[in-house]
């Protein structure tokens, strides 16, 4: 009764938080401006089903493509047993679907091969990470925490694992003990080969056992309450983040309908523009850019496909898509948190540009879509940096000299070089 | 060979004072107008047209920058102006349907065009190139052989990735009876020449390469006769990278306009 109390409290603690802290991650990407996706509902879905679900844009890579491919299906099938997990918890129970005979004993015996399955491959993901030191692992902005970060989800994924396989060998061994309260339910491939490494006492079978189970359980949670903190949000986001993702051809930046306004008013005097709202061009900090920028950063997983294939990177420049979203997040946490502290009014004096994303980045970039076709989960770091560009010519006419005589040619003689408009038919008379 | 027009090219303003109306306008952009290069890629292209016999016309000089390296590089109101004044000139014409001969161009006036009130069917010249050999208007014959020769195709961001066209450039060089070899990185997980974004219009940042000799040694890898393009700017800087390599000797760099014509003897 006691341990039944126990277990619902610390579920409703779990829930509690995680929505607390959740609410807050909403928050903060509310903060960014309107961007309306809500088109083509049939088409999002359909790239949620395909690219967040169906992870078809992870083959290009095709060993993380099916390692992580296991953990996934290995998370997503093994909450079945969390749902058995919640019932005997709440109600006192044990294996309550152990009933189901054959059926149970399939399920708990693919489980186990799964949970091998999820165990080997975060162990395989560690020696990427740590021992292999894979590129992509280790750029600059993959700094200590970042680093950590990765390791303690892969760590915690691996003793997840090996509770729940120590858990169900406790279980068999007392089974087979007859022991009073453990039904005869499961069937165990994988954690048979256990046996031998646990107590041969009831006492000492049920510790391990109830152990594994609370351990397994408790884990869950903090790895749910976990999530808000880390880059492995992923696995709740990826999936509004594809939905909301752009549809329309890559090449396409949009128009800013307030900069349309002024041009007609000034190609047409009669023209009267809407009541302009007050706001800045582009995007200085994280409240100028849009929500989808702001929900791209939470759902990054920090991967490194885009910076792996960035033209820029790739010679040496300083620019990284993948610490474009790390630095959004960053900044947008701070921002948050000064809310959380000082109300909605306050300023800090910081900015998304200079103090996280630096001038020499944004103008490295070639405008090329490789991190966006890269992004196993439609994230758009081009986006932020166009917005940062247009912040940055439109609102303090900072660009490189050479960017800015480009744009007095253009403004001036109608091309990016210093030609005469009327030498442009030209190239019809010459060799 | 590209040398000399011996044709005339209709302008647009000619073609309606003589109460004509073209099938197809040509957007030249300003790299096709201005860089020596380049031109020869423009004049290709209206070879290309003449040949085939397709009613075409220019802006000449009332054509203006699409407005697309402003747009890039941050200057929406810039980029804006560009645009509606040239849509104000394309609708006054009551353009319908536009070729570009670069890529840019094409992905600003087909893309970003339509939510300033100017929309056009807007093509590629690859993309024409392959209409009119799927017509059966365009051959590979009477002009220099390709049979053989090794091409590789180096695919413009903005058209590739941007896009979505993969097919119609290489559709252009299969019917050369070539030998068409990939490069490691092709098609939508193609390397940028390093002049997208604006870059063509400065200095590179500090870094430990310049993009467009990471390309062109990619390129170099697959042993190439030419090295084929579809973008100006992709152009200029595969061919300074072939020339840093000091390989100018053995490859050319070629749009597929300029195969196109040659293979034609246009």
């Amino acid at each position: 009764m006691i341990s039944q109390i126990l277990f619902i409290a610390i579920t409703i603690a779990a829930i509690a938080l995680f929505s607390f802290n959740l609410k807050k991650v909403i928050r903060n990407i509310k903060l960014g401006r309107p961007a309306d996706r809500s088109d083509q509902p049939a088409k999002r879905l359909m790239t949620m089903v395909k690219v967040a679900l169906g992870q078809t844009k992870m083959v290009v890579r095709p060993i993380p493509a099916a390692l992580h491919f296991v953990v996934y299906i290995g998370f997503v099938i093994i909450n079945i047993e969390v749902l058995e997990i919640m019932i005997d918890g709440i109600f006192g129970t044990h294996r309550i679907f152990g009933g189901l005979g054959s059926v149970y004993n399939f399920l708990i015996g693919s489980f186990e091969f799964l949970a091998m399955g999820v165990w080997l491959a975060c162990a395989v993901f560690l020696i990427r990470r740590n021992i292999l030191k894979i590129k992509r692992f280790t750029a600059r902005e993959l700094t200590i925490w970042p680093k950590s970060d990765a390791n303690y989800i892969l760590i915690t994924e691996i003793l997840l694992m090996s509770a729940f396989l120590f858990m169900n060998a406790a279980d068999a061994k007392l089974q087979l003990l007859g022991a009073h309260h453990y039904v005869n339910a499961g069937s165990f491939p994988v954690s048979q080969y256990l046996h031998h490494l646990l107590p041969d006492t009831e006492s000492g079978l049920i510790l391990v056992e109830r152990g594994c189970w609370w351990f397994h359980i408790i884990g869950i949670f903090a790895f749910l309450n976990y999530l808000p903190y880390s880059k492995h949000f992923h696995i709740l986001f990826a999936f509004p983040n594809t939905y909301f993702s752009n549809l329309e051809p890559k090449g396409e930046f949009t128009n800013m309908q307030s900069v349309t306004n002024e041009v007609k008013a000034m190609l047409d005097p009669s023209f009267t523009p809407p009541e302009a709202e007050v706001g800045r061009f582009g995007a200085k900090d994280v409240n100028d850019l849009s929500w989808v920028n702001l929900m791209n950063a939470y759902t990054c997983t920090e991967c490194g496909r885009c910076t792996a294939v960035c033209p820029a990177n790739l010679t040496g420049k300083l620019l990284s898509p993948r610490k474009i979203m790390m630095d959004t997040r960053d900044r947008m946490e701070e921002v948050g948190k000064n809310i959380d502290k000082h109300g909605t009014d306050f300023s800090d004096g910081k900015s998304l540009i200079d103090d996280y994303i630096l001038r020499e980045e944004i103008w490295a970039c070639t405008s090329c879509n490789a991190c966006t076709e890269a992004c196993p989960i439609n994230i758009d770091p081009l986006a932020i940096i166009t917005e940062v560009r247009r912040y940055a010519v439109m609102e303090e006419s900072q660009a490189p000299s050479s960017i800015s005589a480009m744009l007095g040619n253009i403004e001036n003689n109608g091309a990016p070089w210093k030609y005469s408009p009327s030498d442009r038919f030209n190239w019809a008379k010459e060799d | 060979m590209s040398g000399k027009l011996n044709i005339e090219v209709p302008t647009m303003a000619e073609m309606i004072a003589r109460g004509e109306e073209p099938e197809i306008l040509f957007w030249v952009g300003c790299a096709g107008s201005y860089d020596e290069r380049a031109q020869k890629t423009t004049r290709d292209i209206c070879k290309i047209l003449h040949h085939v016999g397709i009613k075409y016309a220019v802006l000449g000089t009332e054509e203006s920058c699409t407005g697309d390296p402003a747009k890039r590089a941050g200057n929406e109101f810039l980029f804006q102006m560009q645009a509606m004044t040239n849509i104000e000139v394309l609708n006054g014409y009551n353009v319908k349907k536009i070729v570009t001969g670069c890529p840019h161009c094409f992905n600003t006036i087909k893309n970003e065009y339509p939510g300033l009130g100017g929309t056009y069917e807007v093509i590629h010249h690859t993309q024409l190139i392959q209409d009119l050999i799927n017509e059966g208007k365009l051959k590979a014959e009477g002009g220099e052989s390709f049979k053989g020769k090794k091409i590789t195709y180096h695919d413009p961001c903005y058209l590739g990735r941007a896009n979505g066209i993969y097919e119609a450039p290489r559709k252009a060089l299969e019917v050369l009876d070539a030998q068409l070899v990939e490069m490691k990185r092709c098609k939508s997980n193609g390397l940028c020449c390093g002049a997208g974004g604006a870059q063509m219009f400065k200095e590179p940042e500090k870094g430990n390469k310049d993009i467009n000799i990471e390309r062109i040694e990619e390129a170099l890898e697959t042993h190439p006769n030419i090295i084929a393009a579809g973008c100006p700017f992709c152009m200029t800087m595969l061919s300074d990278g072939v020339k840093m390599k000091d390989q100018n000797q053995n490859v050319q760099v070629l749009d597929i306009a300029e195969i196109t014509a040659r293979a034609n003897g246009l």
